[in-house]
């Protein structure tokens, strides 16, 4: 067998056992789909007619459904990424590893396996968080189906690129508590960036973290994809961000995994 | 003296090594956990390395395993360098880990699938073995249930059971019996009998002298990095003084005579109890019996004390007088 194969076979075993996991524990799934569900109906149905005066929309709430949908689907990558580092955690206090390296197999199939399975997750997730918006009123603007497509790119390409970041997190954590926390980040950020409000109406000093940090670049691309409005720079800025943290978590990864 | 019994024997027909070591050394910063070990384990044989815990023995095998690497040193298993061919030594090996090495959340028979899996058997003969080695340890009822909530000596099972789905030439099991009850102690004894019926060469670290008596064909007692002594269990007790058998009197006057009668014997007087030099078998047993009704001396309670790993340690390392606290 050659050692593509080899890689292909292991990594697809170790996806299968990952999605097993998730399968047979739904509840950490859905107990981090519940965070954006929540924010979606709050933000729309509690705080929706002040929020659409606020970005220069009407006094009904389907100005603000618009423009709120498109952050919490990211923010919905960055929840269950979180679900990714805490299970990675648990997953390296377990002796089964120690197996796996004991085992000819393919090195890196425990972390693909990790990692394609969360992505599958995120993709998952954001469907969901999606149809709850649908539900509630959410319709792009006649995107065409090379934008539906860009915009599903996109969401994939920012969860691979937030899940290795995870997988990092998870690996330089001693267990599921640390993990947790050194996950905030990944929820913490979507607060602070263009989801819920515009940047321009936040303070002044604060505007360049909200505007380039990761999220608010990857929500306002996909803003234009999903409603056209200006992508302008985001585009770039977006596809920056997804290749940079995607190659960094991809090292921190794998250095924190043979240091083990 | 520690060395004395290194090597003792080789039978002019050495079989192939299934696993050898030259001069091994690892250290963790300042401490050193192995010392420069030396094994020659011939295939087809079982050999325990015996040792308190902190002896190095489970990094012994973790490099032996490849899961890490030596400082210093060389070691082959199964003809394959650990350090420059670690996939050729991973193809051969079988590893059961001191914890649990199984996946809590799966159950038994998804972990033993994901074993089949992962060494690459065909879909049917993945699940023909699964069912087999379920059966063989006792866990077809089990099966279904998650991983998590096995009892000790099932998770334990369960563990070699996944071990054995490669059908590996060489199995490693660091202290597989270390936490687990009596019953199911004596049922890994079993186990480990039947692999060793069926050709495979086990390394087996234990604390437990007993253990490795009844288990190995050969015997390493590692102490403090190093190898104090390596022998058959025979071999080995030789060198321990400790085993004896230990008389007890309640009448003064009974004690008195059978302590003038036997000279060889130590004395407690306080306890009332003599102590005779024994290697703790049948045969002498018997003789001190027959010697004892001979001279009539009929003792209120008779012992038998069989070495223990305090007394081998003890032995080999001179250290007679010392307390158990000081052996690490």
């Amino acid at each position: 067998m050659s050692a593509l194969t080899l890689a292909v076979r292991d990594s697809s075993t170790m996806v299968r056992r990952n999605l097993l996991h998730v399968r047979r524990y739904p509840s950490m799934t859905l107990n981090l789909l519940l965070t954006p569900v929540m924010l979606l109906l709050l933000f729309v149905y509690v705080f929706g007619d002040v929020m659409s005066a606020g970005i220069g929309g009407s006094a009904d709430r389907s100005a603000y459904i618009a423009y709120v949908v498109p952050g919490l689907l990211l923010m919905t990558v960055g929840g269950t990424t979180i679900g990714t580092a805490v299970s990675v955690a648990m997953d390296m206090t377990e002796g089964i590893i120690a197996r796996f390296r004991t085992m000819a197999i393919h090195r890196g199939s425990v972390l693909v396996g990790h990692v394609v399975g969360s992505v599958l997750q995120c993709v998952m997730s954001v469907v969901l968080v999606g149809a709850v918006g649908v539900a509630i009123g959410f319709r792009s603007s006649d995107a065409s189906v090379l934008e539906w497509l860009a915009a599903f790119g996109l969401l994939t390409g920012f969860a691979l690129a937030l899940t290795w970041i995870a997988v990092g997190m998870g690996l330089v954590s001693p267990n599921a508590e640390a993990a947790s926390n050194n996950a905030m980040p990944l929820i913490f950020l979507p607060l602070i960036s263009s989801t819920f409000v515009p940047v321009d109406a936040m303070p002044g000093w604060f505007q360049p973290i909200a505007e380039y940090q990761p999220f608010t670049p990857a929500i306002e691309t996909l803003r234009g994809l999903l409603l056209g409005t200006e992508i302008g720079h985001n585009g770039w800025l977006a596809l920056a961000w997804c290749l940079g943290l995607a190659v960094l978590g991809y090292r921190w990864s794998k250095a924190a995994y043979d240091r083990k | 003296m520690p060395s004395s019994v290194m090597h003792t024997s080789t039978d002019g027909h050495p079989s192939p090594a299934a696993v050898s070591t030259i001069g091994l050394r690892k250290s963790y910063g300042d401490k050193v956990v192995l010392d420069g070990i030396d094994l020659r384990i011939p295939a087809g044989s079982v050999f325990a390395l015996l040792g308190p815990n902190g002896a190095g023995k489970t990094t012994t095998v973790q490099i032996l395993s490849t899961l890490i690497t030596a400082d210093d040193g060389q070691a082959q298993v199964a003809g394959h360098d650990v350090a420059t061919s670690p996939d050729g030594v991973r193809a051969a090996i079988g590893v059961t880990g001191q914890f649990s090495a199984v996946d809590g959340l799966i159950t038994g028979e998804e972990n033993m699938l994901l074993m089949a899996d992962l060494h690459h058997l065909p879909k049917a003969e993945g699940r023909r073995v699964t069912a087999e080695l379920l059966e063989r340890f006792d866990l077809t009822e089990a099966a279904k249930k998650p991983a998590s909530t096995y009892s000790g000596g099932m998770k334990r099972r369960l563990d070699i059971a996944m071990t054995l789905v490669g059908s590996p030439r060489i199995i490693f099991l660091d202290e597989p019996t270390t936490g687990l009850d009596p019953r199911s102690r004596h049922n890994m004894w079993g186990i480990i009998r039947e692999l060793v019926a069926g050709g495979v060469t086990v390394f087996l670290t234990t604390q437990y002298l007993e253990e490795a008596d009844e288990l190995a064909d050969r015997i390493a007692v590692l102490n403090d990095g190093k190898i104090a002594a390596e022998g058959t269990a025979d071999e080995l007790k030789r060198l321990i003084p400790g085993g004896h058998i230990r008389l007890r009197f309640t009448d003064p006057t009974a004690y008195q005579s059978a302590a003038s009668a036997l000279t060889e014997a130590s004395r407690d007087d306080e306890a009332l109890a003599l102590r005779i030099p024994s290697d703790g078998s049948q045969r002498e047993l018997r003789s001190v019996l027959d010697w004892l009704e001979a001279a009539d001396i009929e003792a209120d309670e008779l012992t038998v004390h069989t070495p223990d790993l305090d007394d081998v340690f003890f032995a080999l390392t001179g250290d007679t007088d010392q307390p158990k606290g000081a052996v690490r």
